[in-house]
């Protein structure tokens, strides 16, 4: 790769006794959309605040280009956000807002309310441009929001849940505009978020926080496929994670004793496990295959079914083993009519054991430890 | 609902009552500013505007006036000044002795005028500054101050946090967010500030009887006539005065409450 464009190496942020970044090392390239994701409390604000310069590292550097960036204030850099409470100008109207960053940068009066207005078209709300922010609707200032900050056409965006304020609905249409204007752009956006559903739908990378470290840097799917620890697993959800002791190891696969039962699964090439070790691993809802009847193959789980959950056109199960441990499955809803799903049915949960990813050991104890 | 009827009558009522008890004396000032008799008693006299006439040829009220215009326009902006700058190093900045340092802000209007005064005059003379015609200013400014910092600190709480660091980020140096953002944003609350201070300083009386020395404030002309005699052209020079102070009260109110408004239309 080349010269990144944005490089956190080591960056620590304290605020008074409390490190709310510690030894954060990360690479932004050009062009990339990268969401920055984790529970609230967990630095990926103050992450985004640092590259704004509106805070300053404790420690470490932060380069943009392999420019040293600590010691610029943030007037200096173009580095636009686009803020959780969107901060419109109250005081000035639509056009006037828009025209902000490119009057701060000296441009006469003319040329930047025709570039506002250009704009303000791309982001079809051109015909809004003389109303107060007060008169707009959520989505309507979303997008002047965004039009204020891309008028100085920057390098890289930075954007702090900037779509929590909206309605369902809405959220998709504007993740629909986020991501066409990064590719026509060819721009960096770097996208704080504690929504998974807007990090996985949008970015190219995502890089998962939690307590002022990184969990895991990599594609949705492989965060989702592939999670690197029990938290990251745990925070993307609808999966199961099971921990067990090493009973075998054979021929690619291992067998793990779990309070589900007697499980096999792949083992990476690159993981030794010894026969007695503990170890976790995780199942995804949506790979397990459920039947009322005992199918034939590995992993083959009998339970009891507790209850069931639709979202539409999925649907997740509920389920609980005869030794008490509990599952979750997810298929599909026209699936579903062709099971017993009463309360208190016997199910079957099967997975393929290619489908089961072990997590790292080491993370395993860090897990424990927190 | 009956009751409920006549509950809000009731209220209605009282609260007509007490208007009539806060406005009834400078309404019967008013009205006897027009009045040829001498002294104030009924039947009226004759309509007539020889009391206005009379002070409007009186040089010693003019420059009482002339005193209370200016001191109320300088403590207005110098004290609209001051309470900007102490509102906005609250709402920036945290420091050590925070809280003694917005409570001394605050002190002045709740000390007694009178003590407020004698201690003025006691200061003033000692260094050397008292019956100047910058006496009275000062005085005001100390006591006008705590009013234009309260409205403008209300107005800077209801602003988003982010605001200004928008304008650093899109940006602006620091000083130029404080003209771009913060000025425009706090502006309701400036003029509101300036025109609740000039009230105050020109209705003023007590602490500039102590400072003023021979550069008299209209109330203080006011007192002197007062003491001599029964005068009717005090109910004119009232009627001014109360006139003037309204009007920017008045003001003062109408920016508060739109600012209300549009603290509305954000939410």
């Amino acid at each position: 790769m080349t010269q990144a464009l944005v490089e956190f190496d080591t960056v620590v942020k304290r605020f008074g006794s409390f490190t709310a970044v510690k030894e954060l090392n990360l690479e932004i390239h050009k062009g990339e959309f990268v969401a920055i994701m984790g529970p609230s409390g967990c630095g990926k604000t103050t992450t985004l605040r640092m590259l704004a310069g509106l805070d300053q590292p404790t420690d470490g550097e932060i380069r943009f280009s392999g420019r040293r960036m600590n010691d610029v204030g943030p007037s200096e850099r173009d580095t636009p956000l686009v803020w959780q409470t969107l901060a419109l100008f109250p005081f000035l109207n639509v056009v006037k807002n828009v025209e902000f960053g490119l009057k701060m940068r000296g441009m006469d009066a003319p040329t930047r309310h025709a570039k506002a207005m250009d704009w303000l078209q791309r982001l079809e709300i051109g015909e809004f441009a003389t109303r107060d922010i007060s008169q707009l609707s959520g989505g309507q200032r979303q997008r002047v929001a965004l039009a204020r900050a891309l008028v100085t056409e920057p390098e890289i965006l930075l954007l702090d849940e900037p779509l929590s304020a909206l309605d369902a609905h809405l959220v998709i249409r504007m993740q629909g505009v986020l991501t066409r204007l990064q590719r026509e752009l060819g721009i960096t956006f770097v996208y704080v978020t504690h929504s998974q559903s807007e990090a996985f739908a949008m970015a190219d990378r995502v890089v998962i926080m939690s307590n002022g470290l990184i969990e895991q840097i990599g594609t949705p799917q492989e965060i989702y496929r592939e999670p690197s620890s029990r938290f990251v697993a745990e925070f993307v959800g609808r999966n199961n994670i099971i921990e067990g002791e090493v009973t075998r190891t054979a021929g690619g696969k291992v067998t793990i004793n779990s309070p589900v039962g007697s499980c096999t699964a792949a083992l990476p090439s690159q993981m030794k496990v010894k026969k007695g070790e503990p170890l976790s691993f995780v199942v995804s809802a949506d790979v397990i295959s459920l039947s009322n009847t005992k199918p034939k193959g590995e992993n083959i789980i009998a339970c009891e079914l507790i209850s069931e959950e639709f979202i539409g056109s999925v649907a997740t199960l509920f389920v609980e083993t005869a030794s008490g441990a509990e599952l979750k499955a997810q298929i599909q809803q026209r699936d579903l009519t062709k099971l017993d799903t009463s309360p208190g049915a016997r199910i079957h949960l099967s997975w393929p054991s290619a489908s089961v990813h072990i997590l790292p050991q080491t993370s395993n104890l860090q897990g424990e430890m927190t | 609902m009956t009751s409920e009827r006549a509950i809000t009558w009731l209220l209605r009522i009282y609260i007509g009552l007490i208007f009539c008890f806060v406005f009834a004396p400078i309404a019967a000032s008013f009205v006897f500013s027009f009045n040829s008799d001498r002294f104030p008693t009924i039947p009226l006299g004759d309509f007539s505007l020889q009391w206005y006439k009379n002070i409007y040829n009186d040089p010693a009220i003019w420059d009482a006036l002339r005193n209370s215009l200016t001191t109320a326009s300088v403590v207005a902006f110098v004290s609209t000044f001051i309470g900007f700058c102490t509102a906005y190093t609250d709402y920036r900045y945290r420091f050590f002795g925070k809280n003694f340092y917005l409570a001394l802000a605050l002190l002045p209007p709740t000390v007694p005028l009178v003590i407020f005064g004698l201690a003025m005059l006691a200061w003033l003379s000692q260094i050397n500054m008292s019956g100047r015609s910058w006496s009275v200013i000062i005085a005001h400014v100390v006591l006008c101050t705590p009013f234009a910092m309260a409205i403008i600190r209300l107005r800077l709480a209801q602003m988003d946090q982010s605001l200004e660091s928008a304008a650093w980020n899109l940006g602006a140096s620091e000083w130029r967010a404080m003209r771009e953002v913060i000025i425009p944003f706090t502006l309701p609350a400036i003029v509101s500030a300036l025109c609740l201070t000039a009230a105050v300083s020109f209705d003023e009386f007590a602490v500039a009887w102590f400072v003023s020395g021979l550069n008299q404030t209209i109330p203080v002309v006011v007192l002197e006539i007062l003491q001599g005699q029964v005068d009717p052209r005090i109910n004119a020079i009232g009627t001014f005065v109360f006139l003037t102070s309204m009007t920017l009260v008045i003001i003062a109110q109408v920016l508060i409450m739109s600012r209300d408004k549009s603290k509305e239309d954000a939410g």
